[in-house]
């Protein structure tokens, strides 16, 4: 019997065959891809990066959880490097624009990404807010990624550097519990130190041997915005980063051999 | 939860080869997930349940996930090695410069597609019966 309708046909016969006469049914088809499932994010995250690249600008992407100090790390970096680099920061923070308004009031542009409940920046996000600044009159650009330190690991922005924030209050074995994010990073930075003093159980060495455990590529620093000393290696790290990511750009427009007229398709 | 950016990025994928194929549906999608892709098999598979209903030609289609495990080189001795998320060091010496040979994989291998049969003698198909 038919396990369709019922009838007393036997196999497989297809109740709609009664109205439409002969009717087949569908075939199956095997597609092998073999395809990066966040391709069309890569995709964007080179096209940022050659907006970067034509314009010139280094572009840092910062990570953390929420509260280890990003937004305090730029205010107390942008007046050490304003007279040298014209910096702008890409602010993502879920509700408020507290973070824009804070970087905006040490005199430098900030684009504000209202994400919502989005727990990442991903790269058309910051492509669209490079609309919003002018590209010309960038040098160095901060992408303040969301506090999270899971999600952002996954999207790349067509940044030339990640650097994560690792405060002291958040225990020296982040790296361990987030390898992910860690091994994303080109350099991490140890914030908040002057609360080491109250807290014995956190151990920078320790955090430096976690990152070595999971196989991170990054070094690591200490700083505390309350001690602008603290803060000299993170500015020369940032210079080294500046020259060499330049000196890339330079050396791959004169291999292009197009100078100044950089041809840039667009779609956006 | 990113997991379900990953769900819609992986239906846009779907959705390209759907319409290049001229196919009905999407029955199974098979994606490879690896440890330090930064994603949860678990909840991509229930975001990848939500999302698929934006579209009737994936709102039935199931997600395969196979599992990856880390593999590590020794740039020490020369070994290949598996290894686990929160320790990537040589399983044979013990020494941490070792290179990421797998794991962080976060792939789309194949999509089964179903065809509807007046369409199929265009495309070049690989099995299939039709029944009168």
């Amino acid at each position: 019997m038919c396990d369709q309708c019922g009838c007393g046909a036997t196999a497989q016969h297809d109740p709609g065959a009664a109205a439409g006469g002969l009717r087949f049914t569908p075939l199956r088809q095997q597609v092998d891809v073999v395809r990066g499932i966040l391709d069309g994010n890569h995709r964007q995250a080179e096209h940022n990066r050659a907006h970067f690249d034509a314009h010139g600008i280094v572009a840092i992407n910062l990570m953390s959880s929420p509260g280890s100090g990003k937004t305090a790390l730029l205010e107390a970096t942008i007046p050490r490097l304003r007279e040298r680099y014209r910096i702008a920061v890409v602010e993502g923070d879920l509700e408020t624009d507290n973070d824009a308004r804070r970087i905006r009031a040490q005199g430098v542009p900030a684009v504000q990404i209202t994400t919502g409940t989005a727990c990442h920046l991903d790269a058309a996000l910051v492509h669209d807010a490079l609309h919003a600044l002018d590209l010309d009159r960038i040098d160095l650009l901060f992408i303040e990624n969301i506090g999270n330190l899971v999600c952002p690991a996954s999207f790349g922005l067509g940044q030339h550097r990640d650097v994560t924030l690792l405060s002291v209050t958040e225990g020296d074995d982040k790296p361990a519990k987030y390898p992910v994010m860690f091994r994303a990073s080109d350099l991490v930075l140890i914030s908040k130190t002057d609360l080491l003093p109250h807290l014995p159980e956190f151990d920078p060495r320790r955090a430096q041997q976690a990152l070595a455990d999971i196989g991170a590529r990054a070094s690591s620093l200490c700083v505390s915005v309350r001690d602008p000393g603290s803060l000299d290696p993170w500015l020369h790290w940032l210079e080294r980063t500046m020259a060499e990511v330049r000196s890339a750009q330079h050396g791959s427009e004169a291999g292009r051999g197009t100078g100044a007229g950089h041809a840039h398709a667009h779609r956006g | 939860m990113h997991e379900l950016s990953v769900a819609q990025a992986l239906l846009d994928q779907i959705d390209a080869i759907t319409a290049e194929r001229a196919a009905t549906c999407a029955v199974v999608v098979t994606i490879r997930v690896g440890p330090l892709s930064g994603v949860e098999p678990a909840l991509l598979d229930r975001a990848f349940a939500v999302a698929r209903l934006r579209d009737p030609r994936t709102a039935t289609a199931t997600l395969s996930i196979e599992p990856a495990e880390i593999r590590v080189a020794c740039r020490d001795c020369g070994r290949d090695g598996a290894a686990h998320t929160g320790k990537l060091a040589c399983s044979a010496c013990g020494s941490r410069a070792t290179r990421l040979l797998q794991g962080d994989e976060l792939l789309l291998l194949r999509v089964e597609l179903e065809i509807a049969a007046d369409a199929a003698p265009q495309l070049n198909q690989s099995e299939g019966v039709c029944h009168v």
